[in-house]
Parts: C-alpha cells; sequence; structure tokens
C-alpha cells in the first residue's frame, strides 16, 4: 500500500519501477474518496490533472529520462496558493469558484519538479485561524480524532498528511499555521526562513510574515520538498538571493552530539497542558542522553509575541484584503432593494456578505491599528516589540544552535470549544508567533502522544534566519530519538 | 460638497491690495519607463483597454511588486536636478482608500521617507529670479482610468455605468511638491506657471519623461490660499486638481485668489476642498470635500524591500545631468545674441526650448523666435492649446524657414504652409506639395504677368520709364495679385525694371 509509505521511500519505489506514479496517485485519489467525507481536508480534488502529470511523469521515466526526486510523488497544495486552472478559495466565499490565471512560483516548481497536485486543501478563511473553523467550506478535522480541530490555519494539509490522503502538502505559516497543525496531526511541519520560499501567487495574508512550507510524516520528507520549493525568486522583492542551505543533507545526518539546544524559559508553566509538558520534558531529557548539550535561556520580549502580532498582522490584513471589492474577480453581491447601487456600496455589500467573521474582526482591527493618532501607539509600538524580539533571538542564539520548545501549549481541542473565545484562540500561537515576527525558521517535529488526552503533541526547534539546516538536522535526530505515533485509522 | 453661498469674484488686482496669496505646487510626472513601476507591463499610451495588464497591476489575488530599477534611477535624476537630498535608504508606503481605478484598493507611494528632499529651482519671471523650495520628489504607482458612461457630463453622477481601464494603473510617477511659494501677489500666476514650464523643461532635458500636459504625463495641483496682507498666518487652502496645461496654471491661480478673496471679504470661511478647473470659462468648482475622515492609513510597504542608492551610484546619475536651467539660459542667451527683452519674452511665452529645438534643427535664432512668439503663439492663444502642445514640432518650424530662406515660400505662404501643417496635412514639403503654394520664380509665367501688368497700367508704366522707380510697387503689387501671391516679389521687380528701363 503506497499511501502509507513516506515520500523518500515512494521515490525509491518510483525511481526502481515497483511501482507507477500513476499507481501511486490512483492510491491517494482512492484514499481521498474513502476518508475526506470525514475530515474535510480538501476543498478541490484535481484527479485528473494529477493523474496526467503522473502519467506524465512515468512516460518520461520509462524513456530514460533522469528526473527530479519527488517527481511522480503526489502532493497536496494548500488551498491559499494559486493553481492556474485549479480553484483557489483561500477557504473564502469572496473567492468561490475564482481560477488563477497564473501558478504560485511554489506550484511552477512542483510541476516542474514532477509533483502530481491531488488537490486543494482546507484551511481558515485567508488563513486566519488556528483550528480550521473559520473555513467557508466547514472545518477540517483532525484523522486522530474527527471531532476535535486538526490546528489551522493550514488545518487540511495536516490532516491530508497525517491520515495518508497525500505524502506531502505545502501549507502557509504566519504565526504558526504549519507548525500548530503539524504539532496537532502528529506530522512535520516546517517554517522556512522569512524570504526563503517565494510568495509570488501565495494570497497574502500579513506580508513580513507569510511563508510556505512543507509539511510531511518524515522530517527527510519535509526536506526533500523544502528543496524543492526554496530559492530565490525574482518577482518576489522579499526574496532572498542567496543558496538554500543543504536541509536534506542535513535530515539524512540528524545528529545532535555537542549541539548546544536552549530551552526557553518563557514557553512553560501556566497555560501549558501537563501531557504537553511531559513530552516535552522528556524529549529535552533524551536530546541530552543523544549528546546535546541543554541550556536554558530566557527570552522575556517572547511574552509580547502575540501582543506585537495581532497589531502587526491585522494591519497588514487590513490592506492586503482590500483588494477583494467586486471589481475585478470574485463574488459580486448587490446591495438589497437598490437598483442601481454605486461601486462603493457593491463593495460594500460583497465584503459583508463574502468574508466570515474572523476576517472582518481581523480587519478592523487592523484599520483601528493604523488609524491616524493610533498608528504610534498601535503599530508602531508592535514594530518595536518585532525588534525586541529579534534581539532576544540573537542573543539567544549567541549561546546555543538551536532553541526547544512545544509547538503548541496544548493538544488538539474539540471543535467548537473555543469558537466563543478568539483570544484564547490566539493564545495557542504563543510558541510560533516569536519566529514569524524576526523571521526566523522553526520546525515541528512529533514527541508522542500527551498522556491526559491521547492525542499528539509537537516539538518546535527555531534556528537563525538561513540556519534551516540546523532545523532538520535537530529534527531527524529527534525523530529517531522520539518516534512519531502512527495512526493506524481515522477515529471517527 | 460645500454648503457655503456663492460669494462674489473679486477682480485679481483689486484682490491683491488687501490679500497676499501664498501656493504651492503638486506636481505629477508619468515617466517614460518602457516598463511599469512594479511589474513588468508596456506602459504605452493610447492602447485598447485593459491590453497592458497582469496579474500584478491588476493586482491579482497572490500578485506582488517588483521595483523598476529605471524608474528609480529617473526619480533620482529628476532629485539632483531639482538640487534635492537623495536619501540614503528609503521605503514605499502604502496609501489606503477604496477606489474601483485602483486595483488593489491602496496606492503604492511614498511617505515619509521619499527618495529626494530639501530641493530648489530657480525660474525666471520678467527678467526677475524666483526660488522654489522643493519640499520633496517621491515615487509612487499611477491609478487606472474610470469612463462615466451614460451621464450628460462625463462625471459620475448621473451616469448609467462605469468602465474601467487598468492599462495606466503601475505606471511610475514622480510626485514633486514644492514648500509654500510666496512671491509679490500680481506675479505668482506667472510664477507658477514658469514653475511647471521649466518642470517639463528639465524632464524633457532629462529624457525621463515626455511631460505632456495635454495626454496627463505632467499634471499639475495648484494648492492656493490667502491672507490678509501683511499677515503671516497661513489661511485655508483650496486644492485645484489636474490642470491640464500651463496656461491653465496660471488662470487657475488668478481665478482662486478672486474666488478666495471674495469669500474672506464676505466674512466667510474658505472651505478645504478639491477643485476642478474648467477650461472653457477659467473657472473651479468644487470636487470632493477633504474631511477629516480621510484617513489613507499609510504604513510601510512589506511586499517590497527599502530602496537604498550607493552613494557611488547617485554620482554617476549626477554626471548624466543636463545644463541647470538657469546657466542654460544665460549660455543661449549668448548664442543667439538675444536682448534682454527678446529673451525675456521668450522664456515668458514658454517658448526657450521650443526655440532652442527649432535652432538646433537648422533656423536662424532670431527667425525661430519670430515664428514661435508671433504666428504660433497666436495659434496657441485662439485655441488655447500651449505652445509645447500644438500639432507641430520645433524641427517643422525649422524646415518652413528653410523653405523661405531658399526662397520658395514668403512669409505670407509660409502662413498658409503652418495652417496645412497644424491641420495635420503632413509635413511641410508635403504641405507644399498639396496646396500648391510654392513661389513661381520661373520667367516664363512671371514675364507672362508681368506684361499683363504693364498693359493694364500704361500710366504707372510711363512714370517708371521717366524714372520713378518707386512706382513699380504698384506693378509689382498687380503681378502678385494676379499670381495669388505666389510670385518671387524681388525677381517681379527685376523683369519689371528690365523691361521699362
Amino acid at each position: 500500500m503506497t499511501t502509507r509509505l513516506h515520500a523518500a521511500d515512494l521515490a525509491a519505489q518510483l525511481a526502481d519501477g515497483s511501482v507507477t506514479s500513476v499507481e501511486a496517485t490512483q492510491a491517494q485519489l482512492d484514499r481521498i474518496a474513502a476518508v475526506d467525507g470525514d475530515l474535510n481536508a480538501f476543498l478541490h480534488v484535481d484527479a485528473e490533472g494529477a493523474l496526467a502529470t503522473a502519467a506524465d511523469v512515468d512516460a518520461r521515466r520509462a524513456a530514460g529520462e533522469t528526473l527530479p526526486t519527488l517527481a511522480g510523488v503526489p502532493i497536496a497544495v494548500k488551498d491559499l496558493i494559486n493553481t492556474a486552472g485549479q480553484p483557489t478559495t483561500a477557504g473564502s466565499k469572496i473567492l468561490e469558484g475564482w481560477v488563477p490565471p497564473y501558478d504560485a512560483t511554489v506550484v511552477g516548481r512542483l510541476r516542474a519538479a514532477g509533483l502530481p497536485i491531488l488537490g486543494k486543501t482546507n484551511l481558515d478563511e485567508f488563513a486566519m485561524g488556528s483550528s480550521n473553523e473559520h473555513s467557508a467550506y466547514g472545518p477540517a478535522r483532525n484523522p486522530w480524532d474527527t471531532s476535535r480541530i486538526p490546528g489551522g490555519s493550514s488545518g487540511g494539509s495536516a490532516a491530508a498528511v497525517a491520515a495518508f490522503e497525500a505524502p506531502l502538502a505545502l501549507g502557509t505559516d504566519t504565526g504558526g499555521s504549519i507548525r500548530q497543525p503539524g504539532a496537532m496531526t502528529g506530522i512535520v511541519g516546517v517554517k522556512p526562513t522569512y524570504g526563503g520560499v517565494s510568495r509570488y501567487g501565495v494570497i497574502a495574508m500579513a506580508s513580513s510574515l507569510d511563508q510556505v512550507g512543507p509539511m510531511a510524516r518524515s522530517v527527510l520528507d519535509a526536506a526533500l520538498l523544502h528543496e524543492v520549493v526554496a530559492g530565490h525568486d525574482p518577482r518576489d522583492s522579499t526574496s532572498i538571493d542567496a543558496p538554500v542551505p543543504s536541509v536534506v543533507e542535513a535530515a539524512r545526518r540528524g545528529d545532535v552530539a555537542g549541539l548546544r539546544i536552549g530551552v526557553v524559559r518563557e514557553f512553560a508553566g501556566e497555560g501549558f497542558q501537563p501531557g504537553v509538558q511531559r513530552r516535552f520534558d522528556e524529549a529535552v531529557a533524551k536530546l541530552a542522553d543523544a549528546g546535546a548539550e541543554i541550556v536554558e535561556v530566557s527570552c522575556p520580549s517572547f511574552t509580547h509575541g502575540i501582543a506585537a502580532y495581532y497589531l502587526v498582522m491585522p494591519s497588514e490584513v487590513s490592506s492586503n484584503l482590500a483588494r477583494f471589492d467586486a471589481m475585478r474577480y470574485g463574488l459580486r453581491v448587490s446591495p438589497e432593494g437598490n437598483p442601481s447601487p454605486s461601486a462603493e456600496q457593491v463593495m460594500a455589500a460583497t465584503r459583508d456578505a463574502g468574508l466570515g467573521d474572523e476576517v472582518k474582526r481581523r480587519i478592523i482591527l487592523g484599520t483601528y491599528a493604523l488609524s491616524s493618532g493610533y498608528y504610534d501607539a498601535y503599530y508602531g509600538s508592535a514594530q518595536k516589540v518585532r525588534t525586541l524580539i529579534a534581539q532576544d533571538f540573537n542573543t539567544a542564539f549567541a549561546q546555543v544552535d538551536v532553541l526547544f520548545s512545544p509547538t503548541a501549549p496544548t493538544t488538539a481541542w474539540r471543535l467548537g470549544e473555543k469558537s466563543d473565545d478568539p483570544l484564547a484562540m490566539y493564545l495557542e500561537d504563543v510558541c510560533t508567533i516569536p519566529a514569524n515576527l524576526a523571521g526566523v525558521p522553526g520546525i515541528s517535529v512529533p514527541i508522542g502522544l500527551a498522556d491526559d488526552s491521547g492525542l499528539p503533541v509537537g516539538g518546535q526547534f527555531l534556528a537563525p534566519a538561513q540556519a534551516d539546516d540546523r532545523l532538520y538536522n535537530a529534527g531527524a535526530a529527534l525523530e529517531r530519538l522520539v518516534p512519531a505515533p502512527v495512526l493506524e485509522e481515522v477515529v471517527r | 460638497m460645500s454648503t457655503q453661498t456663492k460669494t462674489p469674484l473679486v477682480p485679481f488686482d483689486e484682490a491683491l491690495t488687501r490679500y497676499e496669496p501664498v501656493m504651492g505646487l503638486e506636481v505629477h510626472v508619468e515617466l517614460g519607463t518602457n516598463t511599469k513601476m512594479f511589474c513588468g507591463c508596456a506602459t504605452e499610451f493610447g492602447a485598447e483597454p485593459n491590453t497592458q495588464v497582469c496579474p500584478v497591476c491588476l493586482g491579482l489575488p497572490g500578485a506582488l511588486p517588483v521595483v523598476n530599477a529605471k524608474a528609480v534611477e529617473s526619480a533620482i535624476r529628476i532629485g539632483l536636478a531639482l538640487n534635492c537630498e537623495i536619501a540614503e535608504w528609503c521605503r514605499f508606503a502604502r496609501k489606503n482608500y477604496f477606489y474601483p481605478d485602483q486595483p488593489k484598493n491602496f496606492q503604492t507611494s511614498q511617505y515619509d521617507e521619499p527618495i529626494a528632499f530639501d530641493g530648489y529651482t530657480d525660474v525666471e519671471v520678467d527678467g526677475e529670479v524666483y526660488r522654489i523650495e522643493i519640499e520633496r520628489a517621491h515615487m509612487e504607482e499611477d491609478t487606472g482610468k474610470s469612463l462615466h458612461v451614460g451621464g450628460a457630463t462625463g462625471r459620475i453622477h448621473g451616469a448609467d455605468h462605469s468602465l474601467l481601464d487598468y492599462n495606466r494603473a503601475g505606471i511610475p510617477l514622480i510626485e514633486i511638491v514644492t514648500r509654500t511659494i510666496e512671491v509679490p501677489g500680481d506675479k505668482a500666476p506667472l510664477v507658477a506657471r514658469a514653475y511647471v514650464n521649466q518642470l517639463r523643461d528639465l524632464m524633457v532635458a532629462l529624457g525621463v519623461s515626455d511631460a505632456r500636459m495635454d495626454q496627463g504625463s505632467l499634471r499639475a495641483d495648484v494648492n492656493l490660499s490667502l491672507r490678509p496682507a501683511g499677515t503671516t498666518a497661513l489661511g485655508t487652502r483650496s486644492e485645484t486638481k489636474n490642470v491640464n496645461s500651463f496656461r491653465s496654471v496660471e488662470r487657475a491661480v488668478r481665478y482662486e485668489v478672486g474666488r478666495h478673496a471674495g469669500i474672506l471679504d464676505a466674512g466667510q470661511k474658505v472651505v478645504q476642498e478639491t477643485r476642478h478647473f474648467h477650461e472653457s470659462d477659467g473657472t473651479t468648482s468644487p470636487g470632493r470635500e477633504k474631511s477629516d475622515a480621510e484617513d489613507y492609513r499609510y504604513f510601510p510597504e512589506p511586499d517590497l524591500a527599502p530602496v537604498a542608492p550607493s552613494r557611488a551610484w547617485v554620482e554617476e546619475l549626477r554626471g548624466t545631468l543636463p545644463e541647470p536651467p538657469s546657466e542654460r539660459r544665460k549660455r543661449l542667451q549668448a548664442e543667439w545674441d538675444f536682448s534682454d527683452l527678446d529673451m525675456r519674452d521668450t522664456i515668458g511665452a514658454g517658448a526657450l526650448e521650443l526655440v532652442a529645438a527649432t535652432v538646433a534643427a537648422g533656423a536662424a535664432p532670431q527667425a525661430a523666435r519670430k515664428w514661435w512668439l508671433g504666428e504660433l503663439a497666436r495659434r496657441s492663444n485662439d485655441t488655447g492649446v500651449d505652445l509645447a502642445d500644438l500639432p507641430i514640432t520645433p524641427e517643422q518650424v525649422a524646415g518652413i524657414q528653410a523653405l523661405i530662406d531658399a526662397g520658395r515660400l514668403n512669409d505670407k505662404l509660409a502662413r498658409d504652409v503652418f495652417d496645412g501643417v497644424l491641420a495635420g496635412e503632413g509635413t511641410p514639403e508635403e504641405v507644399v506639395a498639396s496646396r500648391g503654394l510654392e513661389l513661381v520664380s520661373d520667367d516664363g509665367a512671371l514675364g507672362e504677368a508681368v506684361d499683363q501688368a504693364i498693359a493694364a497700367n500704361p500710366d504707372v508704366a510711363d512714370k517708371i520709364r521717366d524714372g520713378k522707380v518707386q512706382a513699380a510697387g504698384a506693378l509689382i503689387g498687380a503681378v502678385m495679385k494676379q499670381m495669388r501671391g505666389q510670385a518671387d516679389a524681388g525677381r517681379v521687380r527685376e523683369l519689371i525694371l528690365e523691361r521699362l528701363s
């Protein structure tokens, strides 16, 4: 059964001819057909397109062509990332049915590398949420317990990979949206260094924070995908023009002997579920046993991360989402009882009908934070906090090679449990947000099931900007020390 | 909309007895780059609507901007030509407001970190030099165009529907903002006009823009307020938008002085608002009222890296600057051997660069001046089209003068050639040919006309035979009449004297 294979192993089988890409792709499509009714991980499945790519790869391989490592390995793509000819909704009604006329750079790279694209995965609307409950197309569900959330915003990608619907997926991470659902579903998720992966063609939530990254069932798989999508893109001015760190090599190494690992003092205690804390402490102990030097470090500004994030992010959101105005594409709603509305009235009616409550909440917050008279106090102060957080990282990385913390303070909660309490939901991102604010990379690796909830727990490594290889090295080591929990079947 | 009652317009000169005008000018220059500010789309003027667009300039989801390096280079050169400091590090900002012709509903502009700042340029009016201080010159992108269909006025009110053309969206603009301009009131309209004219000349000399006001590639906003004579506090200003000729800049200042004076005389308050200028009657009318509610929520553009021009590059660009305007004026005056008065009139007419280009194309300076300040200035006044925007090039003017110099046209025929060229009938040579305007100097045809004139005027012929050579004028006149002005008068005279001596 190829659906349970890691991408690296499937790639090896494709290369030695023991399975074809068409077979592997069809197996994933069958798996999606079997379980996605329960998971709602996919918003759109493109069987035809995926099989066509697979057949093309098979034909080229049969013709003796040398193909990229992951050629023929199917992948799922978060529905925030443009795919020419396939709908891209951002999980919002305002883009229902919109088909982008162009590919995101990362999608172009997937196509060039021969990965069949299975379809587009569910997400919180415009990636705004930590539970996937804010999708306009219904929540994706956690395969470990379908009454629970898979995390967010890349919840569909996480659920798809965890439930063997796809061996690989692309997610996006603005405040933890790859790492946190990775942790909640027991898979690996990486937020690369800001600028490491092109954002061109990725629908922007918060431009200075967004980053595309890989999601997979092993650290090596994530690294293989990382190398496909990363690297300079002249279409993205914030893209780094430097060689991509050798993450595959690092993932194969996986050696923490002598590595200095900093444990962040601020990421423990109140708000952290005891079952999460216990798994984390065990992981630290095992890393120490394997030869890592464990150092407690303090990053006092990290505790202000959420506050700063909820000013910077909504500010950028309020501007980035202004373009959804019914004038050029997407939903258009005419106000009721007005036979000849003005453009402004159509814009207002469309945005009222087409955007969800969480999106509106953030647009309102951001509009307020940028207003004349409030800008310095809110946006300006938040940017200063960002600088302080970056300084804390610098100080920490002068002492240690990587930082280590729980990815999220809790395991997956029940659908609806935090719906009425946006603040509680925001606090779930406490450990992941500092990396986005400072632009540094992070990885979440499964560290077992919490003994109090029986659900997956993730451990997060953070590294200095452009040292993504350190994440893969440490993550691969941890993966060997603490084997990932294996999902037998979707728990309904 | 303005709620104040209409107050009478005070004559300009009278207004100046009680008030002093304070001006500020904001000029937008559309750069002549091949591609847009943040994408690779073409910028050609007049293309079919929505054919020069892409995901970036349409603001499609996921699209990202990339700065056009050529536009930055042009911005720096403009800044240097205006004696500005060039920022060592500056960012773009987002100016947020909803409008259908703006694809992203924010304009990518610069806010508190302009690429160029703290400069000046010296303009000359009636022989006096006035220093215009430049606060800033910054980069931004243009918006698309809305076309309102179905209403009587072409404006949004009363229109059935609107069409949007995004070809212009994302075209690079440089906005040049002056500090307040305080000059003797009677000079204010001319100084404003001279400044805009000088900017145009500079842009053309820099080669960064064709700077055509009639096509909107150079657009001026005139801010004006009045204060009681002898006081210093600034009054409330009006902002007259998109004034689209040099002449209109002057007229807009004059009109607003009179309008403000009327309001202040009546003890009312000037409303801070934008106004539209009407070419037809030289008046302005209210546009949007600028309320305090207009909050653009500027913040640094997170999708673009900061612009940090190296000092070496800036110095390299400084080496590419054209001659500064004041030096250029001095040099040209000497080269052309113009009197101070000639020069003043030429500058005042906004014809300096036109004369220079005409001279460069081969015409004598005085001849070039004569045509631009005489015949063509008259047509400019009659039609309300700026000299520079008349549909005739300096090369064509020089061409007509060359025909005169070659004896193939006289001044009268030349005027007909101007008519033809301005009416779009082709080059001077083509007009001469199609209209049959060439002077007749062929002795056969002329001799016949001379003989007829002598026969028809025997008494005049006798006077000439008696030695009264000056009487030949009457015969020449008769020949010219016969030849419908197309005779070479010198040759006619020679033929008459040959026959009657």
